[in-house]
This record gives structure tokens, sequence and C-alpha cells, in this order.
């Protein structure tokens, strides 16, 4: 029988947690927790010296004071003199208590820090797996400075107890994620890999998290962990279920190592050696052949566990994606499992076959199983399941089947869940577009779709539909009359035969829906009302009436009211001929990525659309939207007239994107830069390698814009520090420090101390590059928000690239000057996933970003891309070649670049590989 | 593994750890979603389901929901087992757990969490080593002086006092 407080007992805690349940009321709970709150805080103050357990149990209340969540803004002190008993439990409780409730404070971080330092230091492994397990809780940008160096030490010294280790490996993990510019694995690389190789299953399974997350990162430094995770792998899948001991799961040997060494292999492409290869096919037929098997246990666990394994085999295969045997394998047991009685295997076969679809290999197999991936759209009781049916009709959708599964999408959508329509919108929105054969089957699609969901089609399909409308002529008509048609159901009046003849009656249909409308729409229906006054100069009373009524004259939004009173002027006293100029027709919308294909690209999760899939859409759609003939050039000229009257053609589109930008907000994507403590943004700073211009940095307090630009070995960059909020920052300051103060020269004056609500303050920084670099600029800004110190700490965009002057050659030159560059240091080459589009433009577009010449007609291979230039420092020029080479079919890119200096290849093909 | 909580069928948090720094008005946010997503499916659903970018795997047992989020190339069906180890240790440690032993000693659940996982990843999958671990941080333990019974109503005991159970 477990006594309620089991081991070391807290009596008084034990008390105060019941007196707590006991509270019958909130009011109750909150009088209790201030009246503890007092006697803790008079406790603390006390003369009496507390001794270790008193603390140990007031800190430990206070803790859960705060889990209960209400505020402490006490008895960290308390907590952080804790951390140096010599107490076990008394150091646990300090540890925990730091671990949930500090963040950055950084007079205490220092105190802390202190204590980590000796428990570290301690050679007792139960102090030491503490210590490592607060760092990791906390993971801060301080301890990571503080230990990055230490705990890889830590993690390959022979003496190092197997449990320490295990900690040690996940605490490395954690700092890396945070601050990878700490976790210099350089030397210790080797070793680290080497630990697959432990005796200790324990120590394998903490270390391969690490070292597949640094593999993400640097894949060719620890390539040579591919044949050991084989090796391993290939033991474990041919034990018997019991060789493991206490590392089976359930009969299952070693699931959690399995899964890992089968994640680990995913970041690396098939091995090339023959013999690691034929092993590895083994394996992987081995757990498909296991899966056929009867289970060696009834229990839920064995049989999770075992699919477990079988799933992350899959993931593999699909990655690999060159197997077609497997394949083929893989997507019958997903169809196996589609059909299973386990409503979590349908889940996740419905899961795993959406990536399986982008597959050539395997589209037509997964293509097969649409009758019961429709039967489960209609039939599943669980909205989740669903959701996922209607992602893998979507991945699985193309012309040959567009139809059935755009019209099964419909007929969902009349009675689909409110929390999936609006994506369901999108993903027929889409569909129809990319599909579209005829535009009649277009045009319906999407009215029916506004008719059964009208409420939850966004802007951003309005958009489209409006864009491809326009800019189809032969479109027009029907959508025209059809949606009229519509219109007029809704409106519940039929005027079918006087829809061109009767222009007042139109005009009144359309302002009977006026005040319904949203704000866009109502600017949109103003422009329509002057264009009606145009082209049916009878209902020009009538329209101006309208106009000059207070609701629009006097209307509280700027856009409406500065349109009537423009609209009213412009009817009353521009001559027919001048009206006629300004309402001339519209040009073509210019082509543009589709609105909603941005908007899904933001809805990440597996249904997105995946990237190759966005370009043939966007290809295709350009075919829809107007044909080849009307180039980018002429169609993005605005036509004067628009100016003219302010009602920019394209500007509703961009605003919307914005809008849906903010509306997408989820508390991830911004939880690095909006975390208090002051860590370095990454990936702000990769944003730049190619660009020059746009948004640093933004939380919910600051937004940093920059503008930059570069000549010879100077440059100059504006940055933009946007108070977002209506409160005042005080002391607010910058500096700019250059890690190599030598390399890298940045001037800049103070800014002013106070930056006022809703305000905008500018810096300009003058940047000399006096040699080749790699460290960039660090900005540090502070200032205070409502009496709380911000502190926060970025990377400039300043990289070696920057200052490169682009330089044209000759086929022959350049291969002349590569071979000048043939030593191995001189050349620096990656292989990597592509992250991004692969589209030509694109690359071209950031290609020419990066500063070099892009030169045509070099390469013998017209898919690659060569590049030339000269970077500039003070006192050197330093050459540069460049060869990109994709790989559509693999998704992959290799990347060379030959510069006459070597530290300047390294940095740049670093800063490259992340681009792409 | 982002997150991890603990929470009762009437909607009280009682354990949350969080692997990705988080503001509390996130962390605040994430929770009260995941109740009102979690609670409101109805029994025999599957496990899983998407929350934004992340996939959620939760799991009843007896009055408690363990629920954890995801990141995308997490797998779901060993996640499910993380939980139920966990809920082994904790088993372990006090004899078949109920509520209770995780509300009046919500330290020592946090301990036996961290003796499993790290940054969210797991740290240690053999029963025996995280088992050994946390005895031999009770056995470093000064006697303590007194060790009432205290709080625990046989009322407040589960149905049968079976603890934890699927």
């Amino acid at each position: 029988m477990p006594a309620v407080s089991k081991g070391d007992g807290m009596r008084g805690l034990a008390v105060f947690i019941s007196d707590i349940r006991n509270c019958k009321s909130k009011e109750a709970e909150i009088k209790r927790i201030n009246k503890e709150l007092a006697n803790i805080r008079s406790k603390f103050k006390g003369d009496k010296a507390l001794d270790g357990y008193s603390k140990k149990k007031y800190v430990c209340k206070l803790l859960f004071i705060f889990l209960l969540g209400h505020d402490i803004d006490f008895g960290h002190m308390e907590a952080v003199n804790l951390l140096s008993s010599n107490k076990y439990t008394e150091k646990q409780i300090g540890y925990l208590f730091i671990s949930v409730l500090v963040n950055s404070n950084s007079e205490l971080i220092r105190l802390i820090n202190n204590a980590i330092k000796n428990d570290l230091s301690s050679r007792n492994p139960t102090f030491m797996c503490l210590a490592l397990h607060c760092i990791a809780n906390v993971g801060s940008r301080e301890m990571a400075e503080a230990f990055a160096s230490e705990i890889p030490r830590i993690l390959v010294a022979g003496d190092t107890m197997d449990s320490v280790k295990q900690s040690a490996a996940l605490c490395l993990l954690r700092l890396y994620k945070t601050s990878p510019d700490l976790v210099l694995m350089g030397e210790w690389t080797s070793r680290v890999v080497h630990l697959l190789n432990d005796q200790h299953m324990g120590v394998v399974t903490a270390a391969i998290s690490l070292i597949t997350c640094l593999s993400q990162k640097n894949p060719d430094e620890f390539k040579t962990c591919v044949s050991l995770a084989v090796s391993r792998l290939s033991r474990i899948v041919s034990s018997a279920s019991t060789d493991l001991q206490d590392y089976t799961y359930y009969f299952v040997p070693a699931p959690w190592l399995s899964c890992k060494l089968l994640r680990l292999l995913q970041c690396y492409p098939p091995p090339e050696d023959g013999a690691v290869k034929g092993r590895l096919v083994e394996c992987l037929e081995t757990i498909l052949n296991k899966a056929q098997e009867p289970p060696k246990s009834k229990k839920v666990q064995h049989s999770n566990a075992k699919n477990a394994i079988l799933f992350e085999a899959i993931s593999l295969i699909i990655h690999y994606d060159s197997e077609p045997n497997l394949l083929v394998r893989a997507c019958n047991q997903l169809g196996q499992f589609l059909q299973h009685r386990e409503t979590n295997l349908r889940y996740l076969a419905l899961e795993s076959m959406c990536t399986l679809a982008s597959s050539e290999f395997s589209h037509e197999a997964v293509k097969t199983h649409i009758e019961t991936v429709i039967n489960a759209l209609k039939t599943e009781r669980d909205v989740s399941v669903r959701q996922r049916a209607a992602d893998l009709l979507y991945a699985m959708c193309d012309r040959s089947n567009a139809k059935q599964i755009v019209a099964e999408m419909l007929s969902y959508l009349e009675t689909a869940d409110y929390s999936i329509r609006e994506e369901m919108v999108l993903k027929v929105a889409i569909l129809a577009e990319k599909y579209a054969v005829d535009y009649s089957w277009y045009v319906d699609t999407i009215l029916n779709l506004i008719r059964i969901a009208g409420d939850y089609v966004s802007e951003e399909v309005w958009y489209r539909v409006i864009q491809i409308v326009i800019n189809r002529d032969d479109v027009q008509g029907y959508a025209a009359k059809t949606v009229f048609e519509v219109l007029e159901l809704v409106v519940g009046r039929w005027f079918g035969s006087v829809l061109l003849g009767r222009p007042l009656v139109q005009f009144n249909l359309l302002h009977s829906k006026f005040h319904l409308c949203s704000v866009p729409t109502r600017a949109l229906l103003l422009s329509a009302y002057i264009k009606f006054i145009n082209l049916f100069p009878e209902t020009k009373a009538t329209i101006q009436e309208v106009l000059r009524c207070d609701s629009q004259i006097r209307n509280s939004d700027v856009e409406l009211q500065q349109r009537a009173v423009e609209y009213l002027k412009l009817s009353s006293i521009a001559s027919t001929d001048v009206l006629a100029t300004v309402l001339e027709e519209m040009p073509p919308f210019p082509e543009r990525e589709s609105s909603i294909l941005a908007k899904l690209k933001k809805k990440k999760g597996p249904g997105a659309v995946s990237v190759t899939e966005l370009d043939d859409s966007k290809r295709e759609a350009g075919e829809l939207n107007g044909g080849a003939d009307r180039g980018p050039d002429t169609a993005s000229t605005p036509s004067p007239s628009a100016d003219l009257l302010g009602i920019r053609s394209a500007a509703p589109v961009g605003a919307a994107q914005t809008n849906a930008g903010s509306l997408l907000v989820d508390v991830f994507s911004d939880s690095g830069p909006a975390a208090p403590s002051a860590a370095v943004n990454d990936d702000g700073f990769l944003r730049f390698v190619c660009k020059n211009n746009g948004v640093l940095f933004e939380n919910q307090l600051l937004q940093i814009g920059i503008k930059s630009e570069y000549r010879q070995n100077l440059g100059r960059m504006y940055l933009f520090y946007g108070n977002k909020t209506s409160v005042q920052f005080a002391s607010f300051s910058t500096t700019v420090s250059c890690p190599g103060e030598l390399q890298l020269n940045v001037q800049s004056k103070p800014v002013e101390p106070l930056v006022e609500g809703g305000a905008q303050i500018q810096q300009v920084l003058n940047i000399e590059c006096i040699t080749d670099f790699c460290d960039a600029p660090l900005l540090n800004i502070k200032f205070r928000y409502g009496g709380a110190l911000q502190n926060l700490t970025l990377k400039l965009p300043v990289t070696i690239n920057k200052f490169f002057q682009p330089t044209e050659m000759s086929s022959s030159d350049f291969f002349q000057r590569w071979k000048q560059l043939s030593q191995p240091q001189q050349e620096a080459q990656k292989i990597f996933k592509a992250n991004h589009s692969m589209d030509t433009e694109v690359l071209k577009a950031k290609l020419l970003g990066l500063g070099t010449a892009l030169l045509d007609n070099i390469d013998p291979n017209p898919e690659n891309y060569v590049c030339a230039g000269v970077i500039q420092t003070k006192g050197q020029q330093i050459g540069c070649l460049l060869r990109l080479e994709p790989n559509a079919q693999a998704q992959m890119y290799r990347l060379t670049l030959r510069c006459s200096k070597d530290t300047v290849s390294k940095r740049l093909c670093e800063l490259l590989a992340q681009q792409f | 593994m982002r997150f991890l909580l603990l929470f009762s069928r009437q909607g009280k948090l009682r354990l949350q750890k969080w692997f990705t720094p988080l503001t509390d008005r996130e962390k605040k946010k994430v929770i009260r979603d995941m109740m009102m997503l979690v609670l409101a499916r109805p029994p025999r659903s599957c496990n899983f389901l998407q929350w934004r970018d992340l996939k959620i795997v939760y799991k009843r047992y007896a009055s408690l929901y363990f629920c954890a989020g995801l990141e995308d190339k997490d797998n779901e069906l060993l996640a499910l087992e993380v939980l139920h180890r966990y809920v082994e240790l904790l088993d372990k440690y006090f004899g078949n757990v109920c509520e209770l032993d995780i509300i009046f000693n919500f330290e020592k659940a946090y301990f036996i969490l961290d003796e499993f996982l790290m940054g969210g990843e797991i740290l240690e999958t053999s029963k025996l080593a995280v088992g050994v671990s946390m005895e031999e941080a009770d056995t470093l333990q000064e006697e303590e002086k007194e060790q009432e019974e205290v709080g625990k109503t046989d009322k407040e005991r589960f149905a049968c006092g079976r603890g934890l159970r699927e």
C-alpha cells in the first residue's frame, strides 16, 4: 500500500495540498493560497535561519502553487540555495523549481550556473545527472554559453558512468537545438558516432537522438554512422525477443532504438556500399515479413511497438524511393491497414499513404485504394480519421480521377465538421483549378463550393476566382451568367431575361446586399458602381445618391470613405470621355502565385501540398490563367488610369495575404524569437543570404526591418526598429559587436533611448569588410517594456557573399580558372536535400541575389548552374567559382565551390547549403 | 516530443512538461486547447489528432488523460507506448498508482519523468534501469522525521482502488 507521501514525506506539504483540495470555491482556494504565501514569505524573511528541510518544503509548496496556475514572484533565491545542499532531495527540489520557474533572470543565472558547475565536476553520477537535467530543462543561451564545451567532454570521457553519458547526450542535443552555433562537435564527431557501438543499449538509445539531429545539419561529417546504424539494426532485427532482456518491450526487441535507427537512416540517401545496402534491404524485408506473422502477444502494447517499427521502416522505404519491390510491398501493407479494425492503424495508414502517393513508383498503386479511402471519408466515425482520408484523396488526385475526387469532397463538405471545413474548401478550390479540363466545370465546382460552404470560403479563394475569370475572356460570360443565377436565387427574385437590359435592376440587386458585405467587398462594389455610371448613364442619379449618403462619404473606414468621395466627385465633374478613359478595362492580373496555394502552404501539416506539387500547379494555373501569349512584363505594368483612382488592382490580393498570415500565426512558429531569453535568430539570418531587405525579426513587441546595400568592400545597413505595442520602450539601446574585430568593421551611432508606442526609429550601420570572415556581427538590443528588461541578440545578416562583384566570363575562361583552383582545400562540396522549391526561376533569383554572375552555356548539362564572382575585402580580392547541380528526382543538390582562399570556399558552401 | 500534459476528466491539470521554450501565455493556450480537443473526443476514437503543425497523441488511463504533442517526424505509435511506459513506471514506484498519488507526490511524478525523458527524447527505455535509479535516489534520502498518513480517504481512492488502468 503506497503511502501518501512516499520517500521523504513532507507533512506540511501534504496538509496544504489537502486543504486546497477541500476548498469549495475558487475564492476559498485563493484565500488559502494567499495565506500560505504570506506564511512562506515571513519564514523566508524571518531572522531565524531556515534548515534545509524547511526550505525544501516551502520551495515545494511554492512550486505547487505555481503549477496550480498562480504567479510566484519570490523564493527563487531559496531554491538556488538548495542547489548547493549536500542532501540529494533538497538539491533535487531546488533543481525542479529552477527548471519549472526560472527562465533567464540574469542575476540568478550566474548563481545557478555556478551550482551546476560544481555538480558537474562532483564525479557523483546522481548529482551530475541532476545538473544535466537542469541544463536541458532550461536550455537557455546563457546555459549553452557556460556548458556547451564541457558536455561533449563528459559524453565521450572513458570513465563517465553510462547513466551520465545518456543524460549528457540528450542535454547536448537540447543545447544544439537552441544554440547550434555554440555546440562545436569538431574533434568529438567520430567518438560520438561510435557511441552507436556502445555495449549499453540505453547509451545507444540516447546518443542516437543526438546523432540524428547532428546528421541532419552536417550529413557529410556524420556519414560513417550509416554503416554502424545498419549493422546495429540488423543485430536487433535478427535477435530473438528475449535476447535484449529489459530492452525488449512486450516481446518486441528494442522498439525505441529500432525506430530511431530507421529514422537516422532517413537523413541519408541509400547506402552506396553494396554490402551495407544488401544488409539493410534484408532488415527491411524482415520487418515487412514479421508484420505477417501471428502476434506473440494479444496486448495492444505488443502490436503498437511492432507496428511502430513497421511504419518507420515504410517511411525509410518511401524516403529512398528507389526500390520498387519494397515500395509495392509497403503500399500493400498499408492497404491492409486501411481496413484494419484498429482505428489507430487506419489513421496512420492514411497518413503514410499520403507520402507514398507522391512517389512515382507507387502513385498508381496508391490510386487503386481510392474506393476504400472515399468510403473512409464517408463512414469513419472519428473526425481526425476523416480528415486524413480527405488529405489522402487530395494527395492521390490527378487528371484521371480529379472529377470523382472533387465531387466526393464536395458532397462530403455538405456534412463536414466545422473544424475541417476551411481546409477542405481550400483543397477543393486548388484541385478544381489544377485539374480543370473545361472552364464550365471549374466555374460550376467553385460556385457549388460557395453555395455549400460559403462562410468558409476565404477571401483568397474569392480573389483567385476573380483573377481567373477576369484573365479569361471566354469564361467571363459563363461565369457572369451563373453567378447572377446564384445571386438571384439568394436574393429570391428571378430576373432571368432582363439581366442585360435593365441595369437599374441589376444595380438594386447588387446594392441590396451591400450592407451585409465585408469592407473589402464593399470597396469592390463601390468601384463597380462607378463603372455602372460609365456604362449606363441612366443609373447615374441613383448611384450618386447612394454615394452621397452619410454612411458612404462619412464612413469610418478610410478606404470606403475615400472611394465614395472620389467617385462622387469623378461622376459629377468628369465628362463622359474622361470617365470612359479612367474606367477603361483593367489589364489582366499579373501572373502570380495563387493566393490560395499560399494560404494552404501556411497551414502546414501532412495534408499540405508538397513543393513540387506547388510548382506544378503554378505552371498549370498559369495556363489556365491567361495563356502564354501574355508575358508577365506587359501584365505587370499597371495602367495609369488605375493609379489615378487609387484602385490598384492587385491591392486587395496583397492585403488578403498579409491578413491570412497574421490569422494563421501559431504558437510554435514564433516561439524561438518570442521567448524571453536572448536567443540568437539563426533562421532570420539565413533568410538574408540571398537578399538584402526584409523583416529580420518580429515578436509581440518589436519588429526589426533591414535594408542594406553593398559596394566593393563597403556596405551600409539601415535598421528599422518598430514598437508594435502602444506602450513606450524605455532605455532602448543597441550594440553591435563583431566576433572577429579584425575582419569586419561596423560603425553606428547610438539610437534614441525612447521609442514611443507604434513608432519606428532608424539606425544606420556602416560596414567595412577588412578580410574574409565567417562569424556574423551580433546585434544586441536592450529595452524596458512595462518595467521588464527585454534583451535580445540577433545575428546581423552580413555574410561574406555580400561583398561579391559579379564576373562575366566565357566558357573557356571559366574552365581554365576552375582548373587553376584545383588544390583540394580550395574546393568545398556539399550534397544536400532540397528544402525549398527546385523551380528554375526561384533558383536563378537566389543565385543572382547571392551577388555572383550567373553564367549561361558553360556547364555541358543545361540543368546545372554556374556562377562566378570576386569577393572584395580591404586587402584582398578573392575569386570564387560556383557550380550547383540539382537532381530533381532525388530532390537533392550537389554544390561545389572553388575559391582562391580555402576558408571562403568552406564558408560559402555552409551558407549556401541552407538556401536551396 | 514538444510537451506532455496530464489532466483529469474534469479538466484539472496534474502535470505539465514543456520541452521547448514557450511563454506562459502560449502554454496556457496549449493547455486550454488540448483539454478542449481531447476531452471532447468520443470514446473509442483514435488516439491521434492533428493540431496546428503538431501531432497530438493521447490516451486515457482511468480518470487521467496523458497527452503528448509530437513533431512531424515523431512516431505516433511509439509515443503511445512512451505514455504507457510512463504509467508503468509510476505504477512501479507507487504501486497501483492513482491520480491522488500524482496530486500528492507531484514532485515524484516529475522526477520519474525526468529519469525517462529528457528534452522530449527517450533517455532510458528499460523499466529496470529507471526503477533502480529512482530507488537509489530514495535511499540517498535522509530519514525523515514523521511519516503520517494524511489527506487521502478511502472514498477518494479509485473505485476498487485499482489505480490507473486503461
